[in-house]
């Protein structure tokens, strides 16, 4: 689609954030309360929802997994089929990474130490 | 070289040459002398310097549309969500195939399966996989006058969509943000209502002919008169049907030799009409006067495609408001752009007619022009004046060649008593006529219903497509799974929306459009920001990334709002 195209007035140009830093504490009366309210960023937005307990925020990130991948929209049976394959395949890769990383982890530091920190034993060879 | 005489424009201004550099030179560079820059980047009008095409003077009040970018993040998941469904309907379609489960689309006999397919199977693909899942957003019966307020039949499906079942009950008073009602006029009661009345009694329901034969009644000649009246052109000419008058009138205007530039988002009675007609068709990017003008500039350069001889005509065809965006044509410019390259000019009102404008008379009383710039101006009746049909208005000579020409004419039914009573009576509304200050009020109510529902939606932080004054407000959804989502859980809060997707947007900007009307309180109006506040938290719609303006910017903020 069409690129941006914002009226020049909403653009923050840094010399009226500067007087606005300036003129905040000399502000008289409170602004009306819709302009109150900034964009909130998507973690703020959560914020916004209440969540009485655990098992409702869990049921709404479950609700928004079901949106985001669109399992939304298909059959139990789908639904279920696309989460054991993916949670398989998840369970998989933590698996190879709880028996590999360590491994992998110890002789990528034995290599790099052995390269720093052999030097000082080889000179001190040398000169010995 | 005399640069300054040949580089003057029609008003006088001189030109600005663009800025990738066609200079003069002796050799023989053309120089361009196009009326709108083309721009290298965004320019921002502080940025301007002295010779900046004047475009921005033709305009009386600013015109300020906005059309925020997709996120990244966003775009990159729809597409997975679209893949991951697709996936699935593949395999659906392998189960359907192999008969492991039941099917439910139409499919050709075991004796035919070696003849050339008669159903398309992949062309339907979307519909069998994508669409039929969240079919229960469309189609929702209605049982009662589509006002501000809407009874709808419930129902159920136990097949998943598939098949539909009535309840028997009835949902009453949905909040309806789906018609296209801009002005209130669809309601079983008040002058319009009881003038059809009136009229039925007399002329009765059916014409039972065409307008060529015996199907011209006096209260067809009566509301002609009176739309070209309203228009303010010479003389106009009513249609049974909004689609088929531009399909059908298109093809009687235009033909081989003729070339016909259209916008990218036309509506598809226009593209219709145009396919239809034979022209050579040339799209240009959507409101972009840049790229309309090489457009036409290459076409009168160049000419017919290997003849190399002139067009016998040029049409430009654009639409008062586009209503998928919300956009509002750059009305001047494409006049400017018409004058200078004399081309004609063929103006789609459907959804701007009554809707815009400080007398409601559509975007040409938007922008304070000249309806006689306008060659063609088209319109229908449905959207805001609560009746059915479409109209075509002009010089004498133009209509009266349509009357003789048109198929539209010569072989549909014409329009029935009481609906063009409703027009007559609605139209008079507006203008006034009726003595009343009904017209005035509503017009006046729904410029301050869509300013209203915009900034709370912008406020809110949705991405909102279109101009800041088209009372139709498309909100991005973008992910195919939140498209049936928005639809289910607005209903739930008693509120009846439109949601598109594929075809009719691109691919991965699906949306919620909803359509303000005068008809709306601002009790309406709260209840329903409330519900798609709620609903947009629920399901994580509020992508826009705009800053909004922070209180401690204090009087700075204030004035650079004032425009709005």
């Amino acid at each position: 689609m069409a690129g941006i195209e914002v009226r020049p007035s909403q653009r923050l140009s840094t010399v009226p954030l500067m007087q606005g830093l300036f003129s905040f504490s000399m502000r008289k009366q409170t602004p009306p309360m819709h302009r109150i309210f900034r964009t909130l960023h998507l973690r703020d937005l959560r914020a916004r929802m209440n969540f009485k307990n655990l098992r409702e925020y869990l049921a709404w990130l479950y609700y928004q997994y079901l949106l985001i991948t669109g399992i939304y929209v298909l059959e139990p049976w789908e639904k279920s089929i696309f989460n054991s394959i993916l949670f398989s395949a998840i369970a998989m890769v933590v698996y190879t990474s709880y028996v590999f990383v360590p491994i992998h982890v110890r002789l990528a530091l034995e290599f790099f130490l052995g390269i720093f920190g052999g030097q000082p034993e080889s000179t001190m060879a040398l000169m010995t | 070289m005399t640069e300054s005489a040949t580089s003057k424009l029609l008003n006088g201004d001189i030109c600005h040459r663009t800025s990738n550099g066609k200079k003069a030179s002796k050799n023989g560079f053309v120089k361009d002398h196009s009326l709108f820059e083309q721009p290298q980047k965004y320019r921002r009008p502080r940025d301007k310097n002295q010779n900046v095409p004047h475009n921005y003077s033709l305009y009386k009040k600013p015109f300020v549309e906005s059309f925020e970018e997709t996120p990244l993040w966003v775009a990159v998941l729809t597409y997975m969500g679209y893949g991951i469904l697709t996936i699935f309907g593949y395999l659906r379609d392998f189960l359907r195939h192999w008969d492991i489960e039941k099917c439910h689309v139409a499919r050709e006999r075991d004796e035919q399966k070696d003849f050339v397919p008669l159903y398309q199977d992949f062309e339907n693909f979307y519909t069998r996989n994508l669409y039929m899942r969240i079919r229960d957003n469309w189609n929702r019966p209605i049982c009662s006058v589509p006002g501000a307020k809407v009874d709808l039949v419930e129902r159920v499906t136990h097949d998943y969509n598939w098949t539909f079942e009535h309840t028997g009950k009835v949902v009453k008073d949905v909040i309806n943000m789906g018609s296209y009602n801009y002005l209130g006029f669809a309601e079983n009661t008040g002058a319009c209502a009881d003038a059809a009345l009136e009229v039925t009694k007399m002329y009765g329901v059916g014409v039972g002919s065409t307008r060529c034969e015996m199907g011209n009644l006096d209260i067809h000649e009566e509301m002609e008169q009176l739309v070209a009246r309203f228009l303010g052109v010479e003389s106009a000419m009513a249609f049974g049907m909004g689609f088929a008058t531009n399909s059908m009138n298109i093809p009687a205007l235009m033909g081989k030799g003729c070339l016909i530039l259209s916008d990218e988002l036309n509506h598809t009675s226009l593209v219709l009409g145009a396919r239809l007609s034979g022209s050579t068709i040339r799209v240009f990017k959507h409101n972009n006067m840049q790229s309309l003008e090489k457009l036409l500039r290459d076409a009168i350069v160049h000419g017919q495609p290997r003849t190399h001889r002139p067009w016998k005509k040029i049409l430009i065809v654009v639409e008062g408001i586009y209503s998928m965006e919300g956009s509002i044509v750059r009305l001047p410019e494409v006049i400017a752009l018409k004058k200078r390259y004399k081309a004609y000019l063929y103006l789609d009102e459907a959804h701007s007619i009554g809707a815009l404008g400080p007398n409601g008379r559509g975007v040409v009383d938007y922008f304070g022009l000249d309806s006689k710039d306008v060659d063609i101006m088209m319109g229908t009746f449905t959207k805001s004046f609560g009746a059915a049909g479409g109209y075509i208005g002009g010089k004498k000579e133009l209509i009266d060649y349509l009357r003789r020409h048109s198929h539209s004419a010569m072989y549909a039914t014409s329009m029935s008593p009481p609906v063009a009573q409703q027009i007559i009576t609605s139209m008079k509304i507006i203008m006034g006529e009726d003595g009343t200050t009904l017209g005035a009020d509503r017009l006046r109510q729904l410029s301050q219903n869509t300013t209203f529902f915009r900034r709370r939606l912008h406020e809110m932080g949705f991405i909102i497509y279109g101009n800041d004054d088209s009372p139709v407000v498309p909100l991005m959804l973008y992910m195919p799974a939140k498209i049936g989502a928005f639809g289910r859980e607005m209903l739930k809060r008693n509120i009846g929306t439109v949601v598109v997707g594929f075809p009719a947007t691109p691919i991965i900007e699906s949306r919620a459009r909803f359509c303000v009307s005068a008809a709306h309180t601002r009790e309406m109006l709260d209840t329903a920001l409330e519900a798609i506040s709620e609903v947009g938290d629920l399901l994580q719609l509020k992508y826009s990334r705009r800053e909004q303006p922070l209180p401690s910017l204090g009087w700075m903020s204030e004035e650079s709002l004032l425009q709005d």
